[in-house]
Formats: structure tokens, C-alpha cells, sequence
């Protein structure tokens, strides 16, 4: 569905200084004016600083933080609902800072598509109206759009209630609202500003294998917004951690939680079920030569909780792993798999 | 020491000179457009007169039936449709009937004006603050300053009759309109205005299906205000000609006759509590789907 050439997003040395005259101030940040001493001596916030990140096509790239390191300000920038104070934001190669009002409005009806943490629905339109908001801005007809929302509304699992009004619905189902409004624009891009965050764990799992699922068959360039680690490393094929406005670390869900850059991050990691996490490639050791498959297998990727549960259950004493082809790649047993759980910080 | 106890004030002469000087010059301003003034309200005049033909000349209960249809078609309440069809009855059976009516067509004018041009100088300044520092005081003096005292202008300009009669009531009508348009575009949500931009909405689309639909419940209180203060204002107007329920209010405050008014009045008062309840309740209605249900 996105554009097999779409050439995803990347963003370069973007600074935003929220205040009066920003710009003036963004040689000295980058010349180490820290945040602190930018507020006190001129009174202005920085909000982002020297933000470099590419994120390929068809890939969810999580963006984590906490609330105040700039992440929902980063999303922003990728529609330019904010303005930066310097830097590039090439989507498909164009970059966004430099197109003129109508070049933007063009841009945000068919190259990106936003879900909000708050719904941001329309109380006063239905749910099938909320779905179409996108495509009355286009100025598609009723009909065809129609169609389009109600094949949306389907696959978000919102058949039937296409006369409800969002506030005969829960929170759950409003934001499944909110994401066929945002896929019926069919964008190469879809931004998810803590999409999630809003709802209860349960309900968050679920919309996480909603859109998972949807994933695999549309294969967008999503950017998700969250401040929940645990979403980030389910969601992320790459995750970028914020800080203050700087990004700490960038990389795998692998490289965050096996090699985490700081402290900081290590932190966090702490918390994080690494059974489910961490794949088996990471701690198995190589096969000799030769080596037979016997007894239990899993495929290369698989979590340490998948292996850890054939042998719980099996009499096997060790598990290989083998490439999708079958050709055994590398072995792990019990006390490896455990010493991988067990965080070593 | 007299400076002390008397406030030291501009000189007699000068000041009635001053004075003088004012009204010789609104007068010849008034001698020189007078004419062109009252032929751009013209149109106005033609309105005016062919709505209260229409409320007067046709035949009681067919009126009686469009205002009733009317009360249901905003409240969708059968007690608000009674009451309205017991202070119909009781006005027309103390003879107050075409009074009423002409009162009713005055408003009805009036409250067309307002929201014709109260609702686009309130989107106006929902979208720039600086026309909002100018515009309030100007509201400001239009609600406070004393009706009478800019009866004389308007008189003044175009004589007696329904036309003054009409911007009287429109200016001390209109600033709750203007005012509560205003404050409605201003409040509405702003995640859902930014959700707007973020499908590249144009500014229109954003005006007609976001920022009016969700203002629409505190724009429904302002056109409800106006018609109040509209109606406060029928008695003023019939100083200046304008015909209805006033005339005789005045009739009755100039000779004392106690129960002439007390009719009257009540009359304003019943056909106040129509247009109140059921503009409200059509205000409620449209309500519905905003507030968060529990559960």
C-alpha cells in the first residue's frame, strides 16, 4: 500500500529552542550551552537538541522518553505541527521545513496521518464521520469514502458501531476510531503521539497486536510515540531513547536492553521482562561442526521465554536454534538461558 | 482655596462652545448623508414591514401553529410546547394579540441582524487578538452606555420610526453575540484543533467543521441573550416608534394606568420565557453527544 519508493524519513541536526529569537541562541547550544544555563541567562527552554535520526521505510520506529525529553515535540516536527529552530526534516527526500503553507497542507493530507494519546475526535460527528475526517479534507466524495472508512472501521474491529458517537465509547474504541481515521488516509507515514498511553494495560496490549498485526500487511513508515519501555521494545524494529531533548541511544531492542549506553537507560532496562525481550541469537553458543538437530528446535529470533518454555516442559536438556532454511545455527541449555534473565546489573 | 472645595472646570463660554461645536457639526453631517444613510437602510425598512405583515396579517392560529411547530422542532419537550400554547391563548384572549405580534416580528429581525453580523465580527476576533483589544471596549461601551443616549443619534439621523427603533435594540442586543461567538471559537479543544491541522485541514474546513460545530452550544447562548436583551429593549424602543407591546407600557407609565402595564409586561414577559426555554433546550440538545457518558 505505501509507495514501494518511499524513502522514509530523516531527520538532521534539528534544534528547537521554544521562546522568542530561538535562533540566536542555537551556535551557542551547539557550542555546549547547556539547558539549564539557556533558561536562567536568556529564559528560553530548549526543547530539542541535535536530533539526528533515520528511520527507514516500512519500519516502526519507537521514539521513548519521559514526560518533558521532547518526544512529543519531535512528532511534531516530523509534520511540522511545530516549527524548528534550524535542522532538516527529509520525508520522501523533502524537506519539510522548507515548504510554503500550501505545499505543507498538501503534504500532511497525503504523505502523513496522525493518532493522537487524547483521540482528538470530533464529538458532534459518528464514528463513520470521525473515520472520513481525513477524506472530506481531501475533498474525496461521501461515497468513496465511505467505502474506504468502513473497510478500516472492519479491520480495527468496529463493525456495527458506525453510528455510535465517541462518547457512548470507551477509551479503547474511541482510539481504534482514531487510528482508521488516520489509515484511511492511506499515508506512507503514520505518526502515533503516545497513542496508547491512555489506555488501560489490557486494552494496550491488545491495540499493540492491533497494530502489529496491520503492520505486517501494510507496512507504513510509523513513528510511535511512548513513554513505556516495555511498548517500545514490543513495537520498536528500532527505538530511539530521549533525554532532555537529546537522544541517548539509538538502536535495536537488542542493542537497549543487552548493551544499554548509560546509566540512565540501564535504569530502565532494569525493569524489563528480558525473557521476552532479548532473542536466543544473543546468548547461544556456536554448534560444533557437524553438530545434529535433535530433540528441540526453535528459529533464530525467538525470545529466551521460547526456548526456556520447551525445555521446562520437554525432556530436552539444551535447545538449537536454526535459520529459517533448518540448519542449526547455535545451542542453548538451561543455565544459559537463566543467566540471560537474570539482569546482570 | 476655592479651587479646593469646587472642581476647577473648563470655562462656561468654552465649554458651550465646545458643545455647540459638536452639535452644529453632527447636524450638518446629518443634513449632508441623512438621506443616503436612510436609502443604505432602506432594505432594512422593506424587511421589517414585510415580516410583521406576515406576523399580523395571517390568521391567529396559523401562527399559533408555526411558533408551537417551531418550539417542538428546538426542544423536542411536549411541557415546553403547552406552556407556549397557554401564554399564546392567554395573550390573545386579553387582546394583546397583534401588539404581540409586532413585538415578536421585531425581535425575530433583530436577532437575524444580530447573528448576521454578530457571528462573523465574533470569528474575526477569535482569530486575532489584536482586533480583540479593539473590539472589547467598543462592546463595552455599547452595553453600558445609557440607551437613551444614543436614541438622540440615531434619531437624529434617521427620524422616527421602525429602522432607529431596530439599531437601538441591535446595538444593545448584539454584544452578547459577538462576545460569546468570540469565546466559544477560543475555547474549543485544542487537541482536537491540532488533529485538524495534522489531516491538513484548510482554514475554512477547520472554521466549518471543527471550530463552529463545537463553539455552536456557546454560540446558541449568545443568540439566547440577544433575544433577552432585545426584548428588555422593546419598551425603549417605543419611545422612537416602534410599535408592539411597548406602546402601550409607555401609554401606561405616562397616565398611571396600573393594569394596562401589568398586561402588557406580562405579555413581554411570557414571550421572553418562550424564546428563553426553547432556544435553551435546543442549545442542550445539541449538547448531547459532548458530554462524557460514565460507565
Amino acid at each position: 500500500m505505501a509507495d514501494q519508493r518511499f524513502d522514509g524519513i530523516k531527520i538532521r541536526n534539528l534544534y528547537k529552542i521554544f521562546g522568542p529569537n530561538g535562533a540566536a541562541h542555537v551556535e551557542a547550544v551547539r557550542n555546549g550551552l547547556s539547558k539549564t544555563e539557556l533558561n536562567e541567562k536568556f529564559g528560553l527552554v530548549l526543547g530539542l537538541k541535535d536530533i539526528n535520526i533515520e528511520m527507514p521505510a516500512g519500519c516502526i520506529q519507537v521514539i521513548m522518553g519521559l514526560s518533558g525529553s521532547g518526544k512529543s515535540t519531535l512528532i511534531r516536527h516530523i509534520n511540522r505541527l511545530i516549527d524548528p529552530t534550524s535542522g532538516e526534516v527529509l520525508v520522501n527526500g523533502v524537506d519539510v521545513v522548507r515548504m510554503n503553507e500550501s505545499e505543507l497542507r498538501d503534504f500532511r493530507r497525503h504523505q502523513t496521518a496522525m493518532v493522537f494519546q487524547k483521540f482528538a475526535l470530533l464529538p458532534h460527528r459518528n464514528v463513520l464521520e470521525n473515520t472520513v475526517y481525513g477524506l472530506d479534507v481531501q475533498k474525496i466524495s461521501r461515497a468513496k469514502s465511505t467505502e474506504i472508512a468502513m473497510q478500516w472501521l472492519e479491520r480495527v474491529g468496529l463493525k456495527g458501531f458506525e453510528k455510535k458517537y465517541p462518547n457512548q465509547l470507551s477509551g479503547g474504541m474511541q482510539q481504534r476510531v482514531g487510528l482508521a481515521r488516520a489509515l484511511s488516509n492511506d499515508a506512507p507515514v503514520l505518526l502515533m503521539d503516545e497513542a496508547y498511553s491512555a489506555l488501560d494495560p489490557l486494552i494496550r496490549m491488545d491495540m499493540q497486536s492491533v497494530l502489529l498485526g496491520l503492520q505486517k500487511e501494510i507496512k507504513k513508515t510509523i513513528v510511535f510515540i511512548t513513554h513505556d519501555l516495555d511498548e517500545a521494545l514490543r513495537l520498536g524494529d528500532q527505538i530511539a531513547i530521549l533525554r532532555d531533548g537529546e537522544v541517548i541511544q539509538q538502536g535495536t531492542s537488542q542493542d537497549i536492553v543487552l548493551r544499554p549506553a548509560d546509566d540512565y537507560i540501564a535504569n530502565f532496562v532494569k525493569e524489563v521482562n528480558r525473557g521476552r525481550v532479548i532473542h536466543v541469537d544473543a546468548v547461544m553458543s556456536p554448534v560444533a561442526a557437524g553438530h545434529a538437530v535433535n530433540g528441540a528446535t526453535v528459529m533464530s529470533g525467538s525470545s529466551i521465554d521460547d526456548a526456556m518454555k520447551l525445555l521446562a516442559h520437554g525432556s530436552a536438556t539444551d535447545v538449537t536454534i536454526t535459520d529459517p532454511a533448518g540448519k542449526p545455527l547455535g545451542t542453548v541449555d538451561l543455565k544459559c538461558l537463566a543467566a540471560a534473565v537474570v539482569s546482570s546489573h | 482655596m476655592d479651587w479646593f472645595f469646587n472642581f476647577p472646570h473648563m470655562d462656561d463660554d468654552a465649554l458651550r462652545n465646545l458643545k455647540k461645536f459638536i452639535d452644529e457639526s453632527f447636524r450638518a453631517f446629518t443634513r449632508a448623508y441623512g438621506d443616503a444613510i436612510e436609502g443604505f437602510f432602506s432594505p432594512l425598512q422593506t424587511f421589517l414591514i414585510y415580516s410583521e405583515r406576515f406576523m399580523t396579517k395571517t390568521p391567529w392560529p396559523i401562527i399559533t401553529l408555526i411558533i408551537l411547530a417551531i418550539a417542538w422542532a428546538g426542544s423536542r419537550n411536549l411541557k415546553i410546547v403547552a406552556g407556549c400554547l397557554f401564554s399564546l391563548l392567554a395573550i390573545g384572549y386579553f387582546d394583546m394579540w397583534d401588539d404581540t405580534m409586532r413585538t415578536i416580528s421585531m425581535i425575530f429581525v433583530c436577532t437575524i441582524l444580530s447573528i448576521a453580523i454578530g457571528i462573523p465580527i465574533g470569528i474575526m476576533m477569535s482569530r486575532s487578538d489584536r482586533l480583540q483589544r479593539i473590539v472589547n471596549p467598543v462592546l463595552d461601551v455599547m452595553q453600558t452606555m445609557p440607551s437613551f443616549v444614543y436614541l438622540i443619534p440615531v434619531v437624529m439621523l434617521l427620524g422616527i420610526g421602525k429602522v432607529p427603533g431596530l439599531i437601538a435594540v441591535v446595538i444593545y442586543a448584539i454584544p452578547p453575540m459577538i462576545r460569546l461567538t468570540n469565546l466559544g471559537i477560543r475555547l474549543v479543544d485544542k487537541d482536537v484543533l491540532e488533529a485538524a491541522d495534522a489531516f491538513g485541514s484548510s482554514s475554512w474546513q477547520k472554521l466549518v467543521w471543527v471550530q463552529l460545530p463545537l463553539a455552536l452550544p456557546t454560540i446558541m447562548a449568545g443568540i439566547n441573550q440577544c433575544i433577552m436583551m432585545a426584548l428588555a429593549m422593546v419598551v425603549i424602543a417605543s419611545m422612537i416608534g416602534v410599535q408592539g407591546l411597548g406602546q402601550p407600557v409607555l401609554k401606561a407609565i405616562a397616565n398611571q394606568y396600573f393594569t394596562l402595564g401589568i398586561f402588557n409586561g406580562l405579555a413581554i414577559v411570557g414571550i421572553a420565557i418562550i424564546f428563553d426555554r426553547v432556544s435553551q433546550s435546543y442549545g442542550q440538545r445539541l449538547q448531547k453527544h459532548r458530554e462524557i457518558i460514565h460507565g
